[in-house]
Order: C-alpha cells, then structure tokens, then sequence
C-alpha cells in the first residue's frame, strides 16, 4: 500500500513552496535595498515580484487542496499540508510587506534623504535572518531550529518600539522630517510584521515535524513536558 | 447496554503459527473501538477471539483473559452465551438464503427457545428499526427472502440478526467492504446510532471509515498491538513511527 505517487506529490508541493519562499525572501530583502537606496527600479522588481507571488500562493493553495480532496492525508502528511498551506499565506504577506515598503519608498521620492537615529538595516536584517531561518527549519523538518526563531522575534519588536518612539520625537522635535520619520514608522512596522510571519512559519513547522501546538505563547516545554 | 472488554495477555495460534502475541488492551463500553493493520496481521484473528469464533477451528489455540464486564468469556461460560452476548458482523453479508427477512431476524431467538409469536414480532421490528431496514422491508417481511435484498440491506438484516438476540457487543469484521458508498455511509450511520447501546469494535482496511466512526483505534502489526489510543490521535500524531508509516502509505 505504498503511496509513491502521493508522497511524490509531496514533495512536489514542498518544492513549489520553497520557489515561493525564495521569491517572498527576495522581494523584502530588495524592498529594504530600495529604501536604502531610494531606487524606484528596485521598487519596480518588488511590484513585479508580488504578482509572481501571489500566482505562486493561489497554485500552492490549489495544490494543498487537491492532495486533501483525493488523497485523504494521514498523520505526518496531514499536518505538512496544514503547514503548508499556512506557510503559503504567511509568505504572501510577507511579499505585501515588501510591498508595503516599496510603496513607501516611492512617497519618499519627493522628500530628501533624512539621517534618522534608527538602525532599520538592523531590524531588516534580523527580520529577514527569521524568515531565512524558519525556512530553513522547513527544508530540513528541524524543529529545534524552528523554535530558536521564535525566540527570535522578541528582539525585533524591541528594536521596533524602540524606533516608534524615537521617530515620534524625531516628528515633534524636528517636524520638516516628518514625512521621512513617517514613513521609517512604517516601514519598521512592517519588517517587525515579517518576523511575525517568520514565527508563524516556525511554529507551523514545529507543527507539522512534532504535532505540536505551540501559537499564542505557549511554551515549547508545556507541550513537551520534561 | 454495552459493556467494555478487557484482554489480558492474549496469544492465539492456528497449529503452530503464533498470531497473536500477548495482547492487553482495555476496549471501553459504548464506544466503537477500529482495529487496523495490513492483511495477516492478527486483527480478525483478535475479534474471533472476543468471541470464541477463533477455537472453532480445529487447528486453532487461544491462552490469556478475555472479560466483558465482569465475565471472563474464557471461564465458567458457554460459547453459545458468549456469541449471544457479543455479536458478529462479517465482511460478505450471509443472510440465511432460504429464509424470510423476518426468519432471519427471529433465527437466533428461536435457536435461544424464544417461540412466542408477538415477542417474536416485537424484536424483529425493533431489530429492523434498530439496523434502520425496517422502513425498507416492513411490507415483505415474510414475501421476501434475505437473499433478495441488495448487498447493502443484507448487511444491515444480518446486523439485525446479531442485534435480535440482544448482544451486549457487536463486533464487525471489515463489515462495509463490500458495499458501495451508500450502503457504507448507511453502516456508517448505523454504527453511529448503535454504539449508545452496544458496544462496537470494527475491523476495518478503511482508515477514513475507522477515523469517522471510532472512538480509539488500534493498529496490529505481525500478531502485535503497536499502539492503541483515541482515533484522533492515532489519524494526526501517532506515538510509534510504525503507526504512521503504515496509515502514511510509508509500507504495507
């Protein structure tokens, strides 16, 4: 009763969620590049990403569903395409995030460059670092990998509060740079955004490799008691 | 009612093949309990045991305690009473050939002494309703014989038989694999209905039909019980990596 056919199948969604992957990782690490830069032809490759990422999620969604409909999934296999399909969705927001940035960096294109006082390479790099990492653990099946990206995304949010304030003093202090620290608000919010979708895919692939439930704050040792 | 079974290191053989291999297992009352496995592995042979089909043939052994409730059916007990008390479904309906639909309901009362003409009819209706055949045959009870019905109804008049004679028990050997999806989903319904009286454990190669209908599950392997526990847990995350390769596909 082997199922060759299905577990190949499988593997192939596997595949075709990590090409997706791949794209959603370029296209933040691209929109962030544009920021830096303020080149608008790096904003066009992120625009042109997002229409490749969202034909890729509406193929994953429509692959994850045909295994469900005539395979009738089991166990290990079930909870893949769970994961999967979760990880789909969070991998398109992470390519509206990119988006979202590209977005603001065309706004700022009337604007002169500012030298704010927040480190946002740093939240990118530490944001896209997660969404790397909790891929990774989803190529491999490692679920201790995925569990040291959620404790991960704490420092991300401390480096994105901590540039909400300074940027809100930026605006009251210096208010001709508030179109600039505006848009560094919100482009901070959505790498931090991107770290959550980083969590989420992690503890979809604690869910899918251990069964295990872990959202919401609940810890990996309430489930796995010693 | 249904009362639970408890087995305590059962083994059985037939000659010198050992194909049961010291099984324990605690089977609750009013719940249906899936028993799956690849073919040979020891979960037919199990359910024979439950009722001592498995010492009617010749060859056959069984050691170890099986009890339901508090009758330990290897012990001070007929095995007419204790096939009376635990029922048996089979994979091929076997409906007696040459009878009516209602003498095949009324059979295993007659053959318990039963004669009475409106008890007798009382139980073959009720026997119906209760294996939901009743609203399908009620107008040739006695016109008809068992073998007319489709396979799908004589499925359900041979679990109207076993339900005839009052069972505390009904066990189901693979009972829906030879009906179409239909006449599965009706045994299906039917299970459903029935385990709030009987107790019911079903052998089945269907895992989707063991995930709807069961309660808890157990997976045989080479005369073993690798893993029994909730139907839930065994369909999403088994504890033993033999579970899940087998109900994956991964071997079998």
């Amino acid at each position: 009763m082997t199922r060759i056919r299905f577990h190949r199948s499988l593997d192939d969604l596997k595949e075709k969620l990590l090409v997706m992957a791949g794209m959603a990782e370029q296209s933040i690490q691209r929109a962030v590049e544009a920021y830096r830069t303020r080149d608008l032809s790096i904003c066009d490759l992120v625009d042109r990403g997002e229409l490749a990422i969202n034909r890729f999620e509406r193929e994953v969604d429509q692959m994850a569903l045909d295994l469900l409909a005539m395979e009738q999934p089991m166990a290990i296999d079930l909870r893949f395409i769970l994961a999967v399909i979760k990880i789909n969705a969070d991998l398109e927001r992470v390519g509206d995030s990119a988006t979202g940035i590209s977005d603001r960096v065309r706004e700022l294109e009337a604007f002169p460059m500012a030298d704010l006082p927040v480190d946002t390479p740093k939240l990118a790099s530490l944001a896209t670092g997660m969404v790397r990492k909790a891929l990774q653990a989803f190529i491999e099946a490692d679920a201790a990998m995925a569990e040291s990206v959620l404790s991960m995304d704490d420092n991300v949010d401390k480096l994105n509060e901590t540039a909400y304030f300074t940027l809100l003093n930026v605006m009251k202090d210096q208010p001709h740079l508030a179109p600039q620290a505006l848009a560094a608000v919100m482009i901070s919010r959505s790498l931090e955004r991107v770290a959550d979708h980083a969590t989420n895919i992690a503890e979809d692939v604690i869910f899918w490799v251990r069964g295990a439930d872990v959202r919401h704050h609940m810890s990996v040792s309430e489930i796995h008691p010693a | 009612m249904g009362v639970g079974i408890k087995v305590e290191n059962l083994n059985a053989w037939y000659a010198t093949n050992h194909a049961l291999l010291d099984i324990n297992l605690h089977i609750p009352g009013n719940e249906c309990t899936a028993l799956i496995g690849p073919s040979g592995c020891g979960k037919s042979t199990f359910v024979r045991c439950l009722n001592r089909m498995h010492e009617t043939n010749p060859i056959a052994r069984v050691t170890g305690k099986v009890e339901m409730g508090d009758t330990n059916i290897y012990g001070d007990i007929s095995p007419v009473e204790v096939r009376r008390r635990i029922g048996m479904v089979f994979q091929r309906p076997n409906p007696f050939p040459t009878m009516s639909i209602y003498d095949n309901v009324a059979a295993g009362l007659r053959l318990n002494g039963f004669h009475n003409r409106r008890i007798l009819d009382e139980v073959v209706e009720r026997s119906l309703q209760n294996a939901a055949l009743w609203d399908e045959v009620k107008k040739d009870l006695r016109k008809k014989s068992g073998a007319s019905l489709s396979g799908g109804q004589q499925q359900r008049l041979c679990i109207a038989r076993a339900l005839a004679v009052d069972p505390e028990v009904l066990l189901m050997d693979e009972p829906a694999s030879a009906l179409d999806p239909v006449s599965t989903a009706k045994i299906e319904d039917l299970i459903f209905q029935l385990k709030s009286q009987y107790t019911i454990v079903i052998v089945t190669h269907n895992m989707q039909q063991a995930a709807r209908v069961a309660e808890r599950t157990g997976f045989f392997l080479n005369g073993k019980l690798v893993e029994f526990d909730s139907t839930h847990k065994i369909f999403t995350n088994p504890g033993d990596k033999r579970t899940e390769d087998y109900i994956t596909g991964r071997f079998g």
